[in-house]
């Protein structure tokens, strides 16, 4: 599907932030994931003509990065982390149970397109172990039944508040286009630092 | 007592501890005033007479670094701040960007002064939404308060400052990886020299560090060298942030001054989980060489981690006790490292992939003994045959952990598979007693 005009016009104000052009390209195929929920082949055309670069330049880009999805994923993208500590920690049993559950396996997608699933990396919140990410947001100190209620909940389209975020989830697409750059005015929301961040600063207080 | 020094940390309890407003009340900014009031080369001196240290892992000086950028050159000079936070167990520049992201961006202005940048970037890593929109409402903020842009407080200085969010690739934490990334490309690390100092991003002069070492800048810029050097231990200067997470009580983050033991941060977190004893530990994240019960008393600073066999890395202590089997830690780490090598080298892209089948056997029971030798011997030819340290991380957990637990190894063999029950690892094992 072609772009509209408007998001042409946002397409440029990516680039102009940059003092070369190419530096876009990563914002750029975040914000066509926030268009079309995945790298489609209109997006990579699109910021290969902004560019002046071969698709084939862009699509090897796009191609080395894991947030960038050459299919589309749910409207919530679940992502469970299951490097050694958090896999130690609960991450393994979450991924097993809400695979069982939502009847997919790692990358998969729900037949009615609400949840996608894929096991992740180490995302910089061991202290808040076992973490589960959707779309990107924090879900700290999770157990397989809070993720099956999670899931359950994303799939009625009414999944609960991250833990450390905006008060309503959003969806993949909208916070492809925070990532893209764009604000959506919600960085008031949500706490400042979880219980464990501040662990040091309380007992420090209290000495 | 404790030796906790909250500075970076010192108003995260507080609600809109993220905004400019709360910033500014807690003399936010003033560092910026004092800064642009004195010469570029007196910050950079002042930066390294404290005795600040990279905080992203390496600990190179970070003055030093500033100072290596060629002055009267003539070119486009660049502030590049590392926020790819994503080695294995660290997990202190997200909390820090989420409760106090304008410490940075103040930070970002007295170092680009100093090195004589026009334009700063911060390259975060992507799958941290909240993350990146704190700091883009605190980068506006900043803009709108006369901290960024033209002409900055008056004092004719200009700066701009891009956020750029990375798309999820360990590899892009590596310095050159990241400026590939932040070109537009894929990100693979460059050979070195020249170094990014010379030519770093679109081959000018570049400075690239990480979130804590530029946070760091003013507190030191307002207190003043000598106090942040009366932190810490002789070569190891400062407060900083430890993050301790695993089987331990109470987990979280400690700002306290370089050289803090585990057995002293223990204490802070509540011990180890109840009924359980400490098996092994990261003293930096999933790269840097495994301790055990016997490292309790090493001083936690780049000299002591280093002698005692390890690396301070990114004071990400990974904690875990007797429930853990090692096998099973190391392999998923290894797997970590196969998935990210970036595919540039050929003895990292192979070698990580043979040491994972390999581990797979063993974690399963099959194999021999031998493949305890293979496995040391794929990583002797992968460390240091890289452009880039990647492959010498791989190796560190592998090492260190036939070093401590060959036996356990053995153990898998002997009695055909794992010997340990993982639901006992879990939080929810315990988690009537929490």
């Amino acid at each position: 599907m072609a772009f509209t005009t408007e998001q042409l016009t946002i397409m440029d104000s990516i680039i102009a932030r940059y003092p070369k052009s190419r530096s876009a390209i990563m914002p750029l195929l975040h914000y066509v994931q926030s268009i079309d929920g995945y790298v489609t082949s209109t997006g990579i055309e699109i910021i290969a003509e902004k560019l002046e670069l071969a698709t084939a330049e862009v699509t090897a880009v796009s191609t080395f990065y894991t947030q960038y999805k050459p299919e589309p994923v749910g409207e919530y993208h679940v992502g469970v982390c299951t490097n050694t500590l958090c896999a130690v920690m609960g991450g393994d049993a979450i991924f097993a149970a809400v695979k069982e559950h939502l009847g997919i396996e790692n990358d998969g997608v729900t037949a009615d397109g609400k949840v996608s699933l894929e096991h992740i990396e180490c995302n910089a919140a061991c202290d808040y172990a076992p973490v589960v990410m959707v779309n990107w947001e924090f879900y700290d100190n999770q157990t397989v039944e809070s993720v099956k209620s999670l899931v359950d909940g994303a799939r009625n389209g009414n999944p609960p508040a991250p833990t450390r975020g905006p008060k309503t989830l959003r969806t993949w697409k909208e916070n492809s286009a925070v990532l893209a750059g764009l604000s959506d005015g919600l960085a008031g929301e949500g706490v400042s630092a979880g219980e464990p961040s501040k662990l040091g600063l309380k007992i420090s207080r209290g000495n | 007592m404790t030796k906790l020094t909250p500075v970076l940390s010192a108003h995260w309890d507080e609600a809109d501890s993220f905004t400019i407003g709360a910033y500014k009340r807690h003399g936010g900014y003033g560092a910026v005033v004092k800064a642009l009031e004195m010469e570029p080369d007196a910050v950079i001196q002042l930066v390294k007479d404290s005795g600040l240290r990279g905080r992203g892992g390496a600990g190179f000086p970070t003055g030093m670094k500033w100072g290596f950028i060629p002055q009267g050159d003539n070119k486009d000079h660049y502030l590049v701040v590392n926020a790819d936070e994503s080695e294995p167990g660290t997990c202190k520049d997200m909390p820090l960007l989420m409760a106090n992201p304008h410490v940075l961006i103040e930070g970002i202005i007295i170092a680009s002064y100093a090195i004589r940048a026009g334009y700063a970037f911060i390259y975060i890593r992507g799958e941290v939404t909240h993350v990146v929109r704190r700091l883009q409402a605190a980068i506006a903020e900043a803009y709108a308060a006369g901290h960024l842009g033209k002409n900055i407080q008056g004092k004719g200085y200009d700066l701009e400052l891009v956020l750029h969010v990375g798309a999820g690739a360990y590899i892009c934490g590596e310095e050159t990886a990241l400026l590939d990334s932040l070109e537009g490309f894929r990100g693979q690390p460059r050979l070195r020299p020249p170094f990014p100092a010379i030519a770093g991003l679109y081959a000018k002069p570049t400075v690239v560090n990480n979130v804590e070492s530029i946070s760091s800048v003013p507190s030191i810029i307002n207190n003043g060298a000598e106090w942040f050097s009366a932190m810490g231990t002789e070569k190891s200067k400062g407060y900083t942030l430890y993050s301790l997470s695993g089987h331990v009580a109470n987990p979280g983050q400690f700002e306290a001054p370089l050289g803090i033991t585990l057995r002293e941060l223990l204490e802070l977190a509540g011990g180890i989980r109840p009924g359980h004893q400490l098996k092994f530990w990261t003293p930096g994240g999933s790269s840097t060489p495994i301790f055990t019960a016997e490292h309790l008393d090493v001083a936690l600073d780049y000299e002591g981690v280093s002698a005692a066999g390890s690396m301070l890395g990114t004071k990400a202590l990974q904690v875990f006790d007797e429930t853990t089997c090692i096998v099973r830690a190391v392999l998923r780490w290894t797997e970590f490292y196969k998935h990210e090598s970036c595919g540039k080298c050929t003895p990292c892209r192979e070698g990580t992939w043979w040491l994972v089948q390999i581990l797979r056997d063993l974690e399963a029971g099959i194999g021999t003994a031998a493949d305890l030798d293979k496995l040391l011997d794929v990583v002797d030819n992968i460390m240091g045959r890289s452009f880039c340290a990647l492959a010498d991380g791989a190796a560190s957990p592998i090492i260190s952990s036939l070093k401590y637990f060959r036996e356990e190894y053995m153990q898998h063999l002997t009695t055909g598979g794992c010997p340990f029950d993982p639901v006992a690892s879990t939080v929810f094992a315990t988690a009537g007693s929490r």
